[in-house]
């Protein structure tokens, strides 16, 4: 119950911190900045999901802090997850530690659902609850899995998880269910409401940037223009919508 | 005169012990299913890493022999063969027995198998798994007709055309369930174009020697002695069908082996399935090489081989070595890591980087047992109840 309130007091609050920021943004900034600032933060509430629009991530590695795991706790909290970790638990970003064979360079970087342009999940589907949004988010609609597991071994990049166990305790915002595949979501429900991903917002060295890939002026694509980026297993060519800086 | 009564009487009391014997094995499936059903998939030995498991080896073998128990059907209907039309209802029934069985594991050990229904109501077209839906549908229907032709004597003579349409949608049929593997562009075990004509000749291979053992047990159930029905001439080119068909799956996957190996980005994968993989490499050479193929290589072949005994060994043979060589490709497949970050070491709380295990748990295996018992049930009933099987001993008794 208590969880509730806060809940509805925060999206409250956040609701006016954004109205005064974009009554004030309309007022003292010239109308065509006032767009691009409002679409380079996130989404404008309500409004329908659009194909200009494809969010994505730019995770920069060298940022990301050996032994540090707040985007996971992050992401855990807000949709719900118990950040159990035996091979039956749901994990959907997790830390890869990295060592390069040759050099022995230690990195570590988070890895989540990549959100491809052209996702084999979405493809192998065979009821079409593995899905892409035209904003880019790839997503399994909970109503129409029939929990077949194709999905999963058609990824890439392992990262969906099964519910192998009966759940309770879920959050109004992020469904899930036994028998059901699940993966990142990008927070679509803090997208839709005109927020970033937990994860993004979480990280203590902002080593997550989330953005507009489709917007040339938002921080991440200018971002993407200024360093060399990798997408996850590019061989493949799925146009991953989560960019890796300094693998 | 008695005599025959006796032999009606054993055969409708062996009819009921093999029904009872099959309806508790179904029953403890049934009851796997519910428990997974219940508990979720916990309860089984399968995670986020081995996603497939047992269920997935039994539903597969039976999906894909179901599409190669109709050779002999298509030899008698297609080719010409007379001396094999007397099998082809066998072989028919035996198709949609196994066929069934497969499809009930498979369903059955779904998240959330009550939605099997959607998988009719949204249908992706990009989807191998949805493809599957309209080909294993297509299945039942053609091979209903096709034994519909075969039994109606009015109708035999569509019984060609049939044949015709069975033979070709058994290609496509067994290719859709290599696809579902082909399909998978990152997992190394998988994505080969070889895959869709190895299922073939596996479907090939496991459909006779299933055809065999159950001609035999039908046989036993009779009275009769094990294959004793065919003439030792038919008998012995079914024998050396067999050991052809067990050699072509034997040279596709050595192939498939062999380009893997000289790829160097596949160097590891090899590695691992064919030398330290611990179970896996085990049950490759062992179950699969040696058992599965150079030893019914060997009995069907050697002097003598064509005799009931060698060529119900070697069936039998096939069968153990189809299972081994599924674990291997199925959850093998599964338990090697899939390459993320090429040329680093990973590590991770999701297992990157790492061998899966895998145990199988009672439940899971039972849940493959109880669809294996469904298709002997249908089998079992369908040969009792419709004029499925030549019966020499009926035929001697009415002729004295």
């Amino acid at each position: 119950m208590s969880e509730h309130d806060d809940l509805s007091r925060r999206a409250a609050r956040r609701a006016l911190l954004a109205g005064a920021a974009a009554a004030l943004a309309g007022v003292t900034i010239a109308p065509g900045i006032r767009l691009i600032e409002v679409a380079q933060a996130a989404a404008e509430p309500g409004a329908p999901v659009s194909s200009r629009v494809r969010w994505g991530l730019l995770i920069d590695v060298g940022r990301c802090t050996e032994g540090c795991s707040e985007c996971v706790l992050a992401c855990n909290r807000e949709n719900g997850l118990d950040g159990g970790t035996r091979p039956t638990d749901s994990q959907w970003i997790r830390i890869v530690e990295l060592k390069d064979r040759r050099t022995g360079r230690k990195a570590s970087a988070p890895v989540m659902c990549q959100h491809c342009a052209n996702p084999p999940c979405v493809d192998v589907c065979p009821t079409g609850a593995s899905f892409k949004r035209a904003d880019g988010i790839v997503l399994v609609d909970r109503h129409t899995c029939i929990g077949c597991r194709y999905c999963m071994m058609a990824c890439p990049y392992k990262a969906r998880s099964f519910v192998h166990e009966p759940l309770t305790h879920q959050k109004p915002e992020v469904p899930r269910g036994k028998g059901c595949v699940e993966s990142c979501t990008l927070c679509v429900h803090r997208i839709d409401r005109g927020d970033g991903p937990a994860c993004a917002q979480a990280c203590p060295t902002q080593a997550i940037l989330f953005g507009n890939l489709n917007d040339p002026q938002s921080a991440i694509s200018r971002r993407i223009a200024e360093v060399q980026t990798t997408q996850l297993r590019a061989d493949f060519a799925l146009g991953t919508g989560v960019r890796y800086t300094g693998l | 005169m008695s005599g025959l009564t006796d032999l009606a009487a054993r055969r409708e009391s062996r009819f009921w012990a093999l029904a009872v014997a099959g309806a508790v094995v179904l029953a403890a499936g049934l009851g796997a299913a519910f428990l997974m059903e219940h508990q979720g998939h916990v309860a089984t030995g399968m995670s986020n890493e081995i996603v497939w498991g047992t269920p997935h080896v039994f539903a597969i073998f039976m999906i894909v022999a179901a599409s190669g128990v109709l050779n002999v059907a298509s030899i008698g209907s297609v080719f010409g063969q007379t001396p094999y039309k007397a099998y082809a209802r066998l072989s028919g029934l035996l198709c949609l027995a196994l066929l069934a069985g497969g499809l009930m594991v498979l369903m059955l050990d779904l998240g959330r198998p009550e939605r099997i229904v959607v998988a009719a109501t949204h249908y992706n077209v990009t989807s191998v798994f949805a493809w599957n839906v309209l080909l294993y549908s297509g299945m039942f229907a053609i091979v209903v007709v096709y034994l519909w032709m075969l039994m109606e004597r009015r109708m035999a003579r569509w019984s060609r055309p049939a044949g015709i349409a069975a033979l070709l949608w058994r290609f496509v049929l067994t290719s859709g369930t290599g696809m579902i593997f082909a399909f998978l562009v990152a997992r190394q075990a998988y994505a080969s174009a070889l895959l869709p004509p190895l299922f073939i000749a596996m479907s090939l291979a496991w459909g006779m020697a299933v055809f065999l053992l159950a001609q035999a047990a039908v046989d036993a159930w009779r009275g009769n002695a094990p294959l004793a029905v065919a003439s030792p001439e038919l008998l012995r080119r079914m024998g050396n069908l067999l050991g052809v068909l067990v050699a072509i799956v034997l040279y596709l996957t050595a192939v498939y082996h062999l380009t893997n190996l000289y790829f160097a980005r596949q160097g590891s994968f090899e590695r691992f399935i064919l030398l330290d993989g611990g179970a896996y490499p085990l049950l490759f050479w062992l179950g699969f090489v040696l058992l599965g193929s150079l030893v019914p290589m060997f009995l069907l072949w050697r002097p003598g081989g064509g005799a009931p005994r060698a060529i119900l060994a070697a069936s039998a043979c096939v069968v153990a070595g189809a299972f081994a060589q599924l674990v291997v490709f199925i959850i093998g497949g599964q338990a090697f890591p899939l390459e993320i970050f090429p040329g680093y070491d990973v590590a991770s709380s999701f297992r990157d980087g790492a061998i899966a295990s895998y145990a199988p748990t009672a439940p899971e295996v039972l849940l493959g047992l109880g669809g294996m018992a469904a298709a002997f049930l249908i089998t079992l009933v369908g040969v009792q109840v419709f004029e499925i099987v030549p019966d020499r001993t009926a035929a001697a008794a009415g002729g004295e």
